[in-house]
């Protein structure tokens, strides 16, 4: 147990949106660039992961995942009222967005 | 609790100067960057024109259409097409007289169907995968082998282009718009038109604007203006809380472009049309990511929770027994529209059975339903999940990458279709659920705006319109089409223009209102006053209004304005372009009242109801009735039905078309 607390604002909803990798990421700022809201915003040290300073303005296009340089570095989620699920046709087994022990991803790209 | 010392007072990351004023001036303004802005950018550059583009995000994927298209409306001058331009705007006719649906109106719609190919055509040469080039598709019935152009929905006429690389096609415009030289501000929100003399109806010289990282001020001089905005939305409901990935319309389009216009006494039209909110945030899921059968969807087999399908019907309720009948139109039948979507018979096309809400109701389907992917044919599978999910707007990263990454398989699983009242499923589109009835929307679309003639002409000298900043805006290819050609007359004008001139009081004027907000500490914040003005909208502008509802409305919208908004706080840049946002959302707002005022009459296809005046669509009010301030005060006029073939218009499209389109 750790028995420190802390007098915060509540957290945002959604809470964060898009999830940067503090291993993977290069600190270039092209996630920030491309973000049409400035959801995003340049760490005040430089070379860091940017900040996700409004989640709660993210309008889920994904573009600052398309744009970034280094594979698994950002990625976006669903918030959690919004996590689609699906049914296995031959099998019958239910999956969600979001869920425990998820299948293993289906690698094929898109067309084009 | 890592992001704690960042939710403590961390200063800004960008240097703020707030005031410092920035001068640029060019032959042609685009104000907007989204497809229709990049399109008119692109078009005046290569016409020779020093061009300047102004955009609230990054040009780069900013606007409605950022994050992709995967199908090309109204091609019909393409070689596989077998409607012409004439025949199309014949059938668009039958959407009705105030708008084409997604299409544009009369001059929208066969400016589009004149150059949608074309527009398409000039997105290949700057790179965008058009056409099947892999051979993914040989032999699929919507593929062309000869030209490898792919179709969608209606494959016998072949009209509809598949894009199979719409995902970066914002990409390529930005990168065509840097190599033609045209100075982009991205970041940088406008705030106002810049008038002749400062004056409310002349000639439009100029434009102010505000940096959203920086504070920084712009002046723009031009001797023409492109107003592709974008169209207001979020009047009704604005929920960062509940939104998020649902929100079709994209989030920044607040509608300072119809705001700006009506302070400049340019007429606007139609922006008393509402409709119920659907793809409203909370209820919905993100766009495209539930099993349904609509647009990228179409038209995918259906089955309830026990594996049961749902039959497809064509428009007289004849079952449907093959997938491939789903994209013919119906024996003798010219072509067809998805679905219901036109209040035409001629047009109804292929749909899910339009009784499935009473049929779910009886218990005859279970749900949740499903979307059968693994029963579709091959190629159509791969066609909706893999081409038309993969390209579409917000669908790479949000729906095709995340949903696969996470085990989605199509050539395996079902994808749920959200759990909705029965009574919902009659529109197919399910992803969007309908909210409360207060919460309207200004349509897809053609919402209302800029009154405009053949030349996308505002009342306004050296005003020209493009996108859903027209009233009669469209999709993807309509925003391209009226890009193009609004710049060609922007370019023309400003060849003959006089040197603008900028009227300093305005410029200080503007200067003040800009930046009060960041002169406060206390008072309300842009979030709660965004909420309130939406309640403002939905009690007083809702489902149904009379004269009463609306002058309250009106009064209250205003000592809003003299109390909260006037005490409104700004801590940094980008609260400040929110806030600048909610006093525009004041303006649109009494906009829409003002235009609700102005028609005295019920109206079924703008879904406007008002109760002092029940009866729906008297003939008399069968027409645009438009608004526009005078010396601060609202004069209303009209415009009649298909006034583009009245005189002094030309009597057919095709004579008005060669008369203005510049080629």
């Amino acid at each position: 147990m750790y028995n420190k607390a802390y007098m915060v604002s509540n957290p945002m909803t959604p809470n964060q949106a898009v999830f940067i990798s503090p291993e993977f990421c290069n600190g270039c700022n092209t996630c920030v660039d491309v973000c049409r809201s400035d959801v995003l915003v340049p760490n005040p040290e430089k070379g860091k992961p940017p900040i996700v300073l409004y989640p709660d303005e993210c309008w889920f296009g994904g573009c600052c995942v398309a744009h970034c340089p280094v594979p698994g570095a950002i990625r976006m989620e669903h918030p959690l009222n919004q996590r689609a699920g699906w049914k296995r046709k031959e099998t019958g087994e239910y999956f969600r967005i979001g869920m425990k022990n998820p299948p293993p991803p289906n690698t094929r790209p898109p067309v084009g | 609790m890592a992001e704690s010392k960042y939710t403590q007072a961390t200063e800004w990351p960008y240097p703020v100067n707030y005031g410092k004023e920035n001068e640029d001036a060019a032959d042609v303004l685009v104000l907007g960057g989204g497809i229709a802005g990049c399109h008119a950018a692109i078009s005046a550059a290569k016409r020779g024109a020093k061009v300047i583009v102004v955009d609230k995000g990054a040009v780069i994927r900013s606007g409605l259409g950022g994050t992709g298209v995967d199908h090309w409306h109204l091609a019909c001058t393409n070689p596989c097409s077998k409607i012409t331009p004439e025949e199309m705007v014949g059938l668009l006719k039958k959407f009705g007289d105030y708008f084409y649906l997604e299409f544009g109106n009369g001059i929208t719609g066969y400016i589009t169907c004149k150059e949608s190919y074309d527009a398409l055509l000039d997105c290949e040469k700057t790179g965008v995968k058009v056409r099947d080039v892999d051979d993914e598709f040989v032999g699929a019935p919507f593929r062309d082998e000869k030209t490898k152009l792919m179709f969608a929905y209606d494959y016998e006429n072949k009209y509809c282009i598949r894009v199979n690389g719409g995902a970066n096609i914002k990409v390529a415009l930005y990168n065509e718009l840097k190599r033609l030289g045209a100075k982009i501000y991205d970041h940088v929100m406008a705030t106002s038109l810049l008038t002749e003399g400062g004056k409310q109806g002349a000639r439009v010289v100029g434009a102010t604007g505000v940096n959203a990282r920086t504070g920084e001020f712009y002046i723009f001089k031009a001797k023409s203006t492109v107003l592709s905005t974008g169209a207001p939305a979020g009047l009704w409901i604005f929920s960062t809380e509940l939104a998020g990935a649902t929100l079709f319309q994209e989030p920044n389009l607040t509608g300072e472009g119809t705001a700006m216009a009506w302070q400049a006494g340019a007429e606007l039209t139609m922006l008393e049309r509402s409709s119920a909110m659907i793809a409203s945030g909370g209820f919905s899921y993100p766009m495209y990511g539930t099993g349904n059968a609509h647009n990228t969807w179409y038209a995918c087999t259906i089955v309830d929770a026990n594996g049961k399908e749902i039959p497809w019907v064509d428009r007289d309720g004849k079952i449907l027994k093959t997938v491939s009948e789903r994209y013919r139109p119906a024996p003798g039948q010219k072509t067809f529209f998805y679905g219901r979507m036109s209040p035409s018979y001629e047009l109804w096309g292929p749909t899910i059975i339009p009784d499935l809400p009473e049929r779910i109701m009886k218990g005859e389907f279970k749900l949740p339903l499903y979307a059968d992917l693994p029963s579709m044919p091959e190629h159509e599978r791969r066609a909706i999940w893999g081409l038309m999910i993969g390209h579409e707007g917000k669908t790479r990263i949000p729906i095709y990458d995340r949903y696969t990454k996470a085990g989605f398989d199509p050539d395996k699983d079902m994808l749920q279709a959200n759990v909705m009242p029965p009574e919902q499923y009659v529109f197919s589109a399910w992803w969007g659920s309908f909210g409360p009835r207060q919460w309207r929307t200004g349509g897809f679309a053609a919402g209302g705006g800029l009154a405009f003639d053949w030349d996308l002409k505002t009342s306004l000298e050296g005003l020209y319109v493009a996108g859903m900043t027209t009233f009669a805006g469209g999709d993807h290819s309509v925003a391209a089409c009226s890009g193009r050609y609004a710049a060609r007359k922007a370019v023309k004008y400003a060849q003959i223009a006089g040197k603008p001139v900028i009227e300093r009081k305005q410029v200080d004027k503007e200067k003040a209102r800009v930046y009060a907000p960041v002169t406060r500490k206390d008072g309300v914040g842009w979030k709660e006053l965004r909420a309130g003005l939406c309640r403002i909208m939905q009690d007083y502008c809702g489902e149904y209004k009379s004269e009463e509802t609306l002058k309250t409305g009106l009064r209250w919208f205003n000592s809003i304005r003299e109390s909260e908004a006037s005490m409104a706080y700004a801590r940094n840049p980008h609260e400040l372009e929110r806030t600048l946002e909610c006093l525009t959302h004041i303006t649109v707002g009494e906009i829409v009242m003002h235009a609700s005022l102005a028609r005295k009459a019920s109206s079924m296809p703008l879904e406007f109801k008002r109760l002092d005046y029940p009866e729906m669509d008297p003939p008399e009010w069968n027409k645009f009735v438009t608004i526009r301030l005078e010396n601060e005060d609202v004069k209303v006029g009209e415009l009649p039905f298909n006034y583009w073939l009245l005189p002094p218009n030309a009597p057919t499209y095709e004579e008005n078309y060669q008369k203005h389109c510049d080629l």
